[in-house]
């Protein structure tokens, strides 16, 4: 019976186009049916099958009977210390290009055998070959896109151009910002006309002073929130990619989306095998089925990120098919590409961020709660002993004083009623 | 007889002991270890020299976790001082509704906090529908210390009313009889009394408050870093064990010393009564 299968199956597969170029020979292939392959890729970043679209994990496994365990993560960050950490092992992720490039320069990425992926050829040459991976053997582009300024027309004035606005005064306490560092730095970097990766100490701190500038308007530092917060009409501005306004603007038709003039981020995002993959095979048809026309344009209408799958975005029934924000012309802005960071601006990025974080110069308080006070206050850099600091050191020593004065008292009292 | 009870004690207790050492002491011992190492595994006083620049965030943490504390005693004394008056039905319905909350997730319950709260959200929204000004709430410190009452009160209230429902009443009756007049009785008896509940919920409100790190990134929009947000981000973003170690080792004899402060508190208590 299984036998009958197992040739009932491989009917089938010939009878399908897209195995004719497989390397890997179907009796290798058949093989692998019942193992499990491990994914580890952004949350909300695959077609799930939702409103009727394909489950494209699913669907893997009808296809070729392997049992796909899938994982997700918020950013590259979390994903690499996920996986530096150990005591995880995943076959396929998705990271972002400067990740990449970490990962190989690290050593965490195994080369991929392009002979058992046909489908790479939809890849048109531009995708191919980047910076991150100059090679070309460790990844499979899966999205392109970029990074933009979201706004509500009915809560901003006049369509801003520049990413200035999310320092602008009028909007205070209605702008959101990257709760990640690589992210909001290059907005301030965009705007000091820096470039993204540059090595100079100095030009990072410049940046940081600038971060540290925007704490006057109250920024809400976000990741997914941002999906609530514009939706619901809460902020006036937030900086993000512009495949995710697109499903924001579904549920909020107030939303609109522009290119600030400095520049923007432009990314890739694409799959790799991780070194040690125990189903290595099995993750390079994952890899392939990626890239299947009908799956690969199941997952860009669902994620609304731009494709780098020509057999999509060459496809007229495409719901984006030639949109102009996810395909813009080129050179239509500035674009820069993140690269990876050398391990001392790496460190000196983080610790720079945490001052950022913890930089409060609006003096907003607890009593705000109940007044709604906001009171300005200017900037200084210096780094440890701000009014705000002041404050608080005061409150608890005012608080340890009351309680050691309360012991003290009755202890007195005890040894006054032993008395008797 | 004695002999074989002790084999049996010891190896009941076995499975406890194992359980503390790999994940306690095992633990412990890798905070210190990576608080004074670098990411190669050399000794190094770094982390800790870098640590100075955080006092700030470890003042907010501290004085918030203090004030929500305080703001939750004045909430569940009351609370667990009526519940304890009242019948046994009563009362274990009451203790339900106080636990009730707890069965759902407290990650969802904070973001719910978030709609709340926010400049578009419920409140504000029916404040505009009777014509009064809006209040801008979320993304304050005040936001943050309503979320750590919000999650924590059930700490507070429970061990309270724990030593509350075990009252020797005959106590307040004796303290009645005295001449004491109601605030004379809770002053000189019911609070002396039920002191081990208020310390012990006053450890478990305060331990959280300081050390918790989801409540002040919604409610606080990112703008109330708390320490427990940094260590959250050398350990998830940055990839920097060696300093998220270090302040948790800092927060860790932080809390150590206030809760020996705490005991010291309750001792005195007991020798009160």
């Amino acid at each position: 019976m299984k036998r009958l299968f197992s040739v009932f199956f491989a009917l089938i597969t010939m009878l399908l186009p897209l195995s004719v170029a497989f390397a890997a020979s179907d009796s290798e292939i058949e093989a692998l049916r019942g193992t499990t392959l491990y994914v580890y890729n952004w949350g909300e970043y695959i077609s799930d099958g939702a409103d009727g679209a394909i489950d494209v994990n699913a669907e893997f496994t009808k296809k070729y009977g392997i049992k796909v365990v899938y994982d997700t993560y918020d950013n590259n960050e979390v994903m690499y210390s996920k996986l530096k950490s150990g005591g995880v092992s995943y076959d396929v992720v998705i990271p972002s290009d400067y990740m990449i490039e970490r990962m190989i320069s690290e050593d965490m990425l195994e080369k991929i055998d392009f002979d058992n992926i046909p489908n790479f050829s939809y890849i048109p040459e531009k995708y191919r070959n980047l910076d991150y991976d100059p090679t070309g053997e460790y990844s499979v582009p899966y999205t392109v896109s970029y990074v933009g300024l979201i706004y509500n027309s009915k809560m901003v004035e006049e369509a801003p151009e520049s990413w200035t606005a999310l320092w602008d005064e009028r909007y205070t306490n209605n702008i959101l910002m990257f709760n990640n560092p690589r992210d909001a730095f290059a907005i301030a970097q965009s705007i000091l006309g820096q470039d993204y990766n540059m090595d100079t100490e100095e030009g990072w701190r410049v940046a940081a002073a600038l971060l540290k500038e925007q704490k006057s308007v109250n920024p809400v530092y976000v990741n997914d929130e941002v999906f609530l917060k514009m939706e619901s009409g809460e902020a006036a501005l937030a900086p993000y990619y512009v495949g995710d306004y697109y499903l924001m603007k579904e549920n909020n038709d107030d939303l609109a989306f522009v290119y600030p003039k400095e520049g923007v981020n432009y990314f890739v995002d694409a799959a790799c095998i991780l070194k040690g993959a125990k189903n290595k095979l099995a993750a390079e048809l994952y890899l392939n089925f990626l890239n299947e026309p009908d799956i690969a344009l199941a997952n860009a209408e669902y994620i609304c990120y731009g494709s780098p799958n020509s057999a999509v975005y060459d496809n007229p029934d495409y719901e984006y098919y030639e949109d102009e924000l996810l395909y813009p012309e080129e050179g239509a802005f500035k674009t820069q590409l993140f690269t990876n960071l050398p391990p001392k601006i790496l460190a000196l990025e983080s610790t720079l961020w945490d001052d950022v974080k913890n930089y409060n110069a609006t003096g907003s308080s607890y009593r705000s709660l109940f007044f709604g006070e906001n009171t300005s206050a200017s900037i200084d850099n210096g780094e440890a002993f701000t009014s705000e600091t002041i404050k608080y050191g005061i409150c608890i020593g005012v608080f340890l004083l009351a309680v050691i004065a309360f012991v003290v008292f009755r202890a007195v009292q005890k040894r006054r009623r032993e008395k008797y | 007889m004695n002999r074989r009870s002790s084999l049996n004690s010891k190896l009941t207790v076995s499975p406890y002991i194992i359980w503390a050492a790999l994940f306690i002491i095992a633990p412990l011992f890798f905070v210190v270890y990576y608080s004074f190492t670098t990411s190669a595994g050399d000794f190094t006083l770094e982390n800790v020299q870098a640590l100075s620049k955080y006092l700030p965030t470890f003042l907010r943490s501290i004085w918030f976790g203090i004030e929500a504390t305080l703001i939750c005693l004045i909430i569940a004394f009351p609370t667990a001082y009526i519940i304890a008056q009242k019948t046994d039905k009563i009362q274990r319905t009451m203790v339900m509704l106080v636990m009730l909350p707890m069965w759902m997730s407290f990650l969802i319950r904070t973001y719910s906090w978030m709609a709340i709260l926010q400049d578009t959200g419920i409140i504000n929204t029916f404040l505009t529908k009777l014509g009064i000004h809006p209040v801008h709430m979320i993304n304050t410190g005040g936001a943050v210390i309503l979320g750590m009452v919000y999650n924590f009160l059930p700490y507070m209230i429970l061990p309270i009313y724990s030593v509350m429902a075990k009252l020797d009443y005959s106590m307040v009756e004796a303290c009645q009889d005295l001449g004491g007049n109601r605030l004379t009785v809770i002053r000189k008896c019911i609070i002396p009394l039920s002191l081990p509940g208020i310390v012990s919920g006053v450890t478990m409100v305060f331990v959280p408050s300081v050390s918790t790190f989801y409540i002040s990134q919604k409610l606080g929009g990112g703008s109330f870093d708390l320490i427990g947000d940094v260590i959250e981000r050398q350990f998830q973003q940055s990839y920097n064990y060696n300093l998220g170690a270090a302040l948790s080792l800092v927060l860790m004899i932080l809390i150590l010393i206030s809760m020996a402060f705490m005991n010291k508190f309750s001792d005195e208590g007991e020798i009160v009564i």
